[in-house]
């Protein structure tokens, strides 16, 4: 089974999917990197790739990605969406009221401004109490993911 | 629907029998007085009173209850004998009704188990009598026969106030309990609090976020089409924040099941409750 030419096999096979992936998330900040200014904002892109508020706003109503009308209410989505939450603020205008890195960072991490906020931080593996296997080790939202729900929230204006 | 606004106008104010809270009517919803200035609430509320009418009207039909039938399986296990001693629960305690008087409301409690004094809640009791008493294997958590019998024997005080012990010996568990309650847990990073200390009353979604007491376990809830145990409801609160729960009657759920208990120290037990 294990013969020198499959291992070597193995180890190109491995060495080139890792190199892919590299390549692939190439210019992403990981969540242990993610440069806060000021503890107030992160002004730069976690991917360098723009945001899109079209499949932001699939992130920000998904049950299993970032479900934030489980807490939040937004007006402009109340037709196609019931039952949204009230133990968060409605975020109608939030765009004219928070900056791109303000809402960059209230995504990646609201405890940085609020440390007994109940919002998850949807960016971060650390500092996490027995968190289930399935997650382990797992952000909520991938790093385009947060870009895309920012995108979408700047278009939250009034 | 009730919101944690206080002072809507009084309609009626009661003592319990107990005497231990003072019972008041807003709005049709039954509000509690805490138990002592150390509470950290301003008003204690069983989760019966965040459900809508036809929930409560269930609960409060015995016939109708679901949770009936898993106490008619508790009244059949209470008197058949089981195990190598030839007993039943009935051998050494006679009629459920006053041996098992004053039990439901107390618990969790200092026992003996095993050489050792431990806290115990009822399950955990019921399955240390198998063990040590009649030579009978102990029931597996929320099996319908365990859950059955709880249900039994907490029901005999229904209506009767919680009354749980947190001094002296009891300490420790209680301020580890307490410890848990205010501990965040899994990916999403939330503890007990945030969600049944400063929102209740709120919705997340669909859900109409309650105090979380405990006074109605084990409950029939129409998200499991059947019975459970509060240890369950606890390990389905922990999944639901992407945590990793503890084993059901383990120390910590045991600790959890004292605090909570007491955060509704006063509130009539409800067993069988019915709820969402």
């Amino acid at each position: 089974m294990s013969s020198p030419l499959w291992t070597y096999r193995m180890a190109l096979g491995a060495a080139v999917a890792a190199l892919t992936v590299a390549t692939a998330l190439a210019g992403t900040v990981g969540p242990g990197d993610v440069e806060i200014v000021d503890d107030s904002a992160i002004p730069a892109s976690l991917t360098g790739v723009a945001g899109d508020p079209v499949a932001g706003k699939d992130v920000f109503t998904g049950r299993k990605l970032g479900n934030c009308l489980a807490c939040h209410q937004v007006s402009s989505l109340m037709d196609e969406q019931q039952f949204h939450g009230e133990v968060a603020p409605p975020l109608d205008g939030v765009a004219d009221r928070y900056s791109e890195g303000e809402l960059r960072l209230q995504v990646v991490n609201s405890k940085v401004i609020n440390e007994d906020t109940l919002m998850p931080a949807f960016y971060r593996v650390e500092g996490l109490n027995r968190v289930n296997e399935k997650f382990e080790g797992k952000t909520i939202l991938t790093a385009q993911q947060v870009e895309d729900v920012v995108a979408y929230l700047q278009t939250l204006k009034e | 629907m009730m919101k944690k606004t206080v002072g809507l106008g009084v309609a009626a104010s009661v003592v319990l029998a107990g005497g231990l809270a003072v019972a008041e009517l807003r709005e049709g919803y039954v509000y509690f007085e805490p138990s002592s200035e150390e509470h950290p609430l301003d008003e204690i509320i069983s989760g019966r009173e965040f459900r809508d009418d036809a929930t409560r009207a269930l609960q409060e039909d015995d016939f109708e209850n679901p949770g009936f039938l898993s106490l008619e399986e508790g009244e059949e296990l209470w008197s058949t004998v089981d195990g190598s001693e030839n007993k039943s629960c009935e051998s050494c305690h006679g009629d459920v009704a006053e041996g098992m008087a004053g039990v439901g409301s107390t618990y969790p409690k200092l026992m003996a188990q095993g050489g050792k004094t431990t806290l115990t809640n009822i399950e955990n009791q019921i399955n240390t009598c198998r063990t040590e008493r009649m030579g009978a294997e102990a029931y597996k958590y929320d099996k319908p026969q365990l859950t059955g019998l709880t249900v039994l024997i907490k029901n005999v005080d229904r209506g009767e106030p919680v009354n749980v012990s947190t001094e002296g010996d009891y300490e420790s568990w209680f301020k580890k309990g307490e410890e848990l309650y205010y501990t965040r847990v899994g990916q999403l990073d939330m503890s007990c609090a945030h969600c049944h200390e400063e929102h209740y009353g709120e919705y997340i979604r669909a859900d109409h976020l309650s105090q979380g007491q405990t006074n109605g376990f084990p409950t029939y809830r129409f998200k499991w089409q059947g019975m459970g145990s509060l240890h369950r409801r606890f390990s389905g609160c922990m999944k639901n924040i992407r945590g990793v729960p503890y084993a059901k009657g383990s120390d910590e759920f045991l600790a959890l099941e004292l605090y909570t208990a007491w955060r509704g120290q006063g509130l009539p037990v409800e067993t069988p409750s019915v709820r969402n």
